[in-house]
């Protein structure tokens, strides 16, 4: 039997701290699906993919009812949709992201991820098409998640695609103008994408994935909170242990979430992503966690220094607790979907460049950052260029998810509603990198890529 | 299936008596009981074994949930391997 402090710390851990499972996400190899008419994949596809996520949202309920703990999300992650369909015209394309979203629906699952294109080296016809498609296939879906690879520490950095993306996302933001561009949230640019990612927008089933796993997305800044809020006189030896142990507990409740899942649905385990993701909730915030370690705004000086050091205890301590570990793993600094980080925004502490900064030591990058909408496509471009920089020069993974908020400007707020949140459109750096961009070509990988 | 249940709230009299009636009736076994004044508050975990019990897992949590709120104390069942993972290595 469990000590009575046990019992109560772990209700508690559900109850008072939301510690909750992010995501669920069913990644599905495609490759067995591909045909040169495109009718004959979607219907492979579709099948497929009711297959084996048919019973993924009601095994999810089952479980949230056992333990009593929430799982936030219900997703699926297909295999990189621009490796199939190489031949296929643009249309075509968008009847694909169409019947993909139609799938999401018919499961009722939150997201799917997939429409994705890798083109860290070279950017020929097929890609540009594809990516091309980008902004029609995300307007006229409600589910879809679309991502684009740009550069890896392998390969380098391909700047011709970096130069296209930044039109790209100012016409997902017009064409999603009326829900304040909310359509930029479902795209992300990645350095070194993971290939088991269970979270959005960028998860999709890596090449070198078996036919189907099941990965895991664990949460709970506010367990992390709590558990700092506790000792106030700690030192921070002391503070990295006890994030440490709170990670390993969080950790060990999305292992469990994980075999129970994968047993009830026959689908083989994949990873569990260690990663501390924020809700908009307050008292559910990576930044509180950073104001918790002495701060008085999140982005004033000593921000990357906290966040670091949160970043590496959180992934000391989920290691020891689940088997496989991958994904992004680490701690997520979305602006919109962390009430903390809003507040650091609105009281000027937390600034673009600080922002840029404390990518560095975090698990992603440039998350869910909302800039006035009439900015020029190529600053988007910089801003992409210097995120992926940071990824490939460092070994590390790194990602843009920026809303150039169609019709608002400096100091306007949008809202998302939901996970999403809300967020203050951020003030900007006008200097323009636009004969920079524009030399397109590729940039070679960094000496670190020789190491073999 | 074993699951742990706990009950918190005002003291007051047939608390005990209301919860295990509502178990024994749906078959459930009590494999082990504590009970203190915590902070003020009555609190009391139990271990539970489901293996017969006649209805759902959620079902009976529902059930729980309702007759708590008749007497005015919070209820909770979770599945005892939360706990397991989360305390024991």
């Amino acid at each position: 039997m469990f000590t009575s402090q046990e019992i109560i710390e772990t209700i508690n851990m559900v109850k008072q701290s939301n510690l909750d499972i992010r995501t669920i996400t069913i990644g599905i190899s495609l490759f067995d699906c591909s045909s040169d008419v495109p009718q004959k994949f979607i219907d492979n596809m579709k099948k497929k993919i009711i297959k084996y996520a048919l019973n993924l949202k009601s095994v999810a309920n089952e479980i949230e009812d056992m333990f009593g703990l929430p799982i936030v999300n219900k997703r699926v992650a297909l295999t990189p949709i621009s490796l199939l369909t190489f031949s296929y015209s643009y249309e075509d394309l968008l009847k694909v992201a169409s019947a993909i979203d139609e799938i999401a629906k018919e499961l009722d699952i939150d997201l799917i991820g997939g429409y994705s294109a890798i083109v860290h080296k070279n950017y020929d016809d097929n890609a540009k098409k594809f990516i091309s498609s980008i902004p029609d296939a995300i307007a006229q879906t409600d589910r879809l998640c679309s991502s684009v690879d740009v550069g890896s520490t392998r390969s380098g950095i391909n700047l011709d695609v970096i130069s296209h993306l930044g039109y790209i996302i100012k016409e997902i933001a017009k064409k999603t103008a009326q829900k304040d561009s909310f359509g930029c949230a479902r795209f992300v640019v990645f350095a070194n994408a993971p290939d088991d990612n269970p979270f959005m927008a960028g998860a999709f089933h890596g090449t070198g994935e078996g036919d189907v796993c099941l990965n895991v997305g664990i949460s709970g800044p506010g367990v992390v909170k709590r558990a700092l809020e506790e000792n106030k006189d700690a030192s921070i030896d002391e503070v990295y242990e006890t994030i440490k142990k709170m990670a390993f507990k969080i950790t060990r409740t999305g292992q469990l979430v994980m075999q129970y899942a994968c047993k009830k649905l026959g689908i083989p385990a994949g990873i569990v992503d260690l990663s501390l993701a924020p809700t908009p909730k307050v008292g559910d915030s990576i930044a509180e966690i950073l104001e918790e370690m002495g701060l008085e705004k999140v982005g004033g000086y000593g921000t990357t220094f906290a966040l670091a050091l949160l970043n590496d205890a959180v992934k000391k301590g989920g290691a020891m607790a689940a088997t496989f570990t991958g994904g992004l793993s680490g701690a997520f600094i979305p602006v919109s979907e962390d009430s903390g980080m809003v507040k650091g925004v609105e009281s000027g502490a937390l600034t673009l460049e600080k922002l840029e900064a404390m990518t560095s030591v975090c698990s992603v990058g440039l998350d869910m950052i909302v800039v006035p909408g009439d900015v020029e496509p190529e600053i988007i471009s910089g801003m992409i260029a210097d995120e992926i920089a940071i990824g490939v020069y460092n070994n590390k993974t790194t990602a843009v998810r920026v809303i150039p908020a169609y019709g608002k400007k400096e100091g306007d707020e949008v809202n998302f509603g939901g996970l999403l949140g809300r967020a203050k459109v951020m003030s900007i750096n006008r200097s323009s990198p636009k004969r920079l961009i524009e030399r397109g070509g590729r940039v070679p990988p960094p000496v670190i890529s020789l190491r073999n | 299936m074993r699951a742990i249940i706990t009950v918190v709230g005002k003291d007051r009299v047939g608390i005990i008596a209301a919860i295990s009636t509502l178990l024994a009736e749906n078959n459930v076994n009590i494999l082990d009981i504590s009970q203190t004044i915590m902070q003020g508050f009555f609190t009391m975990i139990m271990l539970v074994d489901l293996q017969n019990c006649k209805i759902k897992f959620s079902e009976l949590k529902d059930l729980l949930i309702k007759r708590g709120r008749e007497i005015g104390v919070d209820v909770n069942m979770q599945h005892e391997d939360l706990f397991n993972a989360i305390n024991r290595i």
